[in-house]
């Protein structure tokens, strides 16, 4: 009863906490996006890259996320940069995969009949590879965001904000109220943001494709 | 038109897939690129549309250098159907079929008519496929659909990449049957690659047949069956093909080019000596002095002599006559079809102007069957 009333007392300084919270993650998954779609669409067709670029991506996923906050802090201080940072790392490699993977599954068959009719590479791209492959890209960018909220509780520890900061101030003032709030609210958030990102896949998913599972 | 001048292409310089190849296809024609595997006729057919660069040669469609044009531009203008149909499993069928008019920023309602023209066209109805996607039929529904794509952009030209080979034989039957029927309504240059000897037979207008990346035989189908210019054409034929397809044997390739003529005034004493003298058994009789001369008039056989011991006795009086003159390109089938009905042992041979070229007798058909059914068995 007692977390009841905490929550009922702190609510705007939970939903403070996170929104800070969605922040992080979210601007670290979109980073991570921005750089590990392309990246893998450019990789698809070269064999020693995509192997080189997944070995990166597969060590940043091997750090611990503390060590990678203690890398991070010489760079950018204390604060969500450094918190960021990390997140984008961690995000990387399932981004990165699945786009790789997500493209090398299209039939080839296809690709040669879209050029045999005079599509050009980025009308491939964009009409079919993209569309064939959303559904596991986007299961890469699920993963990644929920992995991205669980990492970004680890943030408060730097100072970056959101969730996270309940539990460590929490366990400092042994308030078990605190700790059991944001640890439940940061799991709803993942849950949450799996669910909103499922419904965006089936949006942008076409119903003539039988849909892959994720890897 | 379609013209390969000494086209080679090669990926190490060193071995070439295709060599110094020459083709010319004619507009309008359904030519079968037929051989192995590794024989370079997939290679030879996708330098076409420029999937594959030649490493040598030009290639000119209506007098126009391939390499001149922007390759996309040129493949837009070229219709494309592969062996594994390639569909886009994310658009419906409607759109897989509009795609490249659309590319072409052709008008959108126009288009979508011409799709639902196309898809009647290709058997499948328009209210009932327009809106499905690929994975919702058959091998050979899709294959069809991919047929419709491929004339979507009202191409002269289409190449057709073993576009049945995956199918069932009944499907890859009727898909055949199909093309030839549009083939005859639409008259597109087609390049149709495929290893089925019996396919390329079936369909082509002129077939050839490659090996090492060379054209060994470039021929109507006919020619290929009965004149196949090396032991490598023959055994890749099968040298009882023709046997197997007794459509493409004419009344000029079963008669026995033997006619022994006789006049219609001469004596029953002439014949039999005609007909010692040349060793056959059937005289053709003919008019030696009308405007036509040796139209043909009847048909005396031995038994038609037997008896017949009065000397003033013509020709003319105890010829068979009516005789079912068989034009010489009649098939096989239709000949003994004929034959059968109408119970007749001698049938003249005539080519385009009347005048008789041959004789069908059971003799001269057996003859053939034994030439060409091969000597594997020794009795």
């Amino acid at each position: 009863m007692t977390l009841i009333q905490y929550i009922a007392d702190n609510y705007s300084l939970i939903l403070q906490k996170a929104g800070q919270h969605v922040v992080l993650a979210g601007i670290g998954v979109l980073i991570a996006c921005a750089i590990g779609i392309p990246t893998g669409f450019l990789i698809t067709n070269n064999k020693r890259a995509s192997n080189i670029v997944i070995n990166i991506a597969n060590i940043f996923q091997t750090i611990p996320a503390l060590a990678i906050f203690a890398f991070a802090m010489p760079l950018f201080g204390i604060g969500p940069k450094p918190a960021i940072f990390a997140l984008v790392l961690y995000a990387l490699l399932p981004i990165i995969k699945n786009t790789l993977i997500g493209i090398n599954n299209v039939d080839p068959a296809i690709i040669e009949a879209a050029r045999g009719m005079g599509m050009s590479k980025t009308q491939i791209m964009f009409k079919v590879e993209v569309p064939l492959a959303i559904s596991v890209i986007m299961g890469g960018v699920r993963i990644a965001t929920v992995t991205g909220i669980g990492i970004a509780t680890i943030g408060a520890f730097i100072g970056a904000g959101g969730l996270g900061q309940l539990i460590f101030q929490g366990i400092g003032m042994y308030n078990y109220e605190m700790i059991l709030a944001g640890a439940i609210f940061s799991s709803l958030l993942a849950l949450l943001a799996d669910f909103l990102l499922g419904i965006v896949e089936n949006k942008l998913t076409s119903k003539g494709i039988i849909k892959r599972e994720t890897i | 038109m379609i013209s390969l001048r000494k086209v080679t292409k090669s990926y190490d310089n060193k071995t070439n897939v295709v060599k110094d190849l020459d083709l010319e296809i004619e507009k309008g024609e359904l030519v079968v690129l037929v051989g192995e595997s590794g024989c370079g006729k997939t290679t030879t057919m996708k330098m076409i549309n420029r999937l594959i660069e030649p490493s040598g040669g030009e290639i000119y469609i209506d007098g126009k250098d391939t390499k001149t044009v922007d390759e996309n531009e040129l493949r837009r203008n070229i219709g494309y159907v592969i062996q594994n149909i390639g569909l886009f499993p994310h658009l419906t069928i409607e759109h897989n079929i509009a795609t490249v008019p659309l590319l072409c920023k052709r008008d959108k309602d126009e288009v979508m008519e011409r799709v639902r023209e196309l898809l009647d066209l290709v058997d499948l109805p328009h209210e009932q496929y327009a809106h499905r996607f690929p994975r919702e039929l058959s091998g050979g529904q899709q294959q069809r659909v991919g047929v419709a794509r491929a004339l979507a952009n009202d191409p002269d030209i289409i190449l057709m990449d073993e576009p049945f080979s995956a199918l069932d034989p009944i499907t890859r039957e009727q898909l055949q049957n199909e093309l030839l029927k549009l083939q005859d309504e639409l008259q597109k240059t087609i390049v149709f690659v495929t290893h089925d000897i019996d396919e390329a037979l079936k369909l082509g207008d002129r077939i050839a047949v490659m090996a090492e990346g060379k054209i060994l035989q470039y021929d109507k189908p006919e020619d290929i069956l009965k004149n196949p210019i090396s032991d490598f054409v023959e055994s890749f034929v099968g040298s009882d093909r023709l046997w197997k397809t007794p459509d493409m044997l004419r009344a000029e390739d079963i008669m026995s080019k033997k006619v022994v003529e006789i006049g219609s005034k001469r004596s029953v004493a002439h014949a039999i000596e005609l007909m010692k003298e040349h060793n056959t058994s059937v005289l053709a009789v003919v008019d030696k002095v009308s405007p036509r001369p040796n139209k043909l008039l009847g048909i005396v056989g031995t038994n038609r002599l037997k008896g017949v011991t009065d000397n003033s006795v013509k020709m003319g009086d105890i010829m068979k006559t009516g005789v079912v003159e068989i034009p010489h390109d009649m098939n096989l089938t239709e000949v003994l079809g004929i034959r059968k009905d109408k119970n007749i042992q001698y049938s003249p041979v005539v080519d385009d102007d009347g005048k008789v070229i041959g004789i069908i007798t059971n003799a001269s058909i057996v003859n053939v069957l034994t030439d060409i059914v091969p000597e594997t068995e020794e009795y």
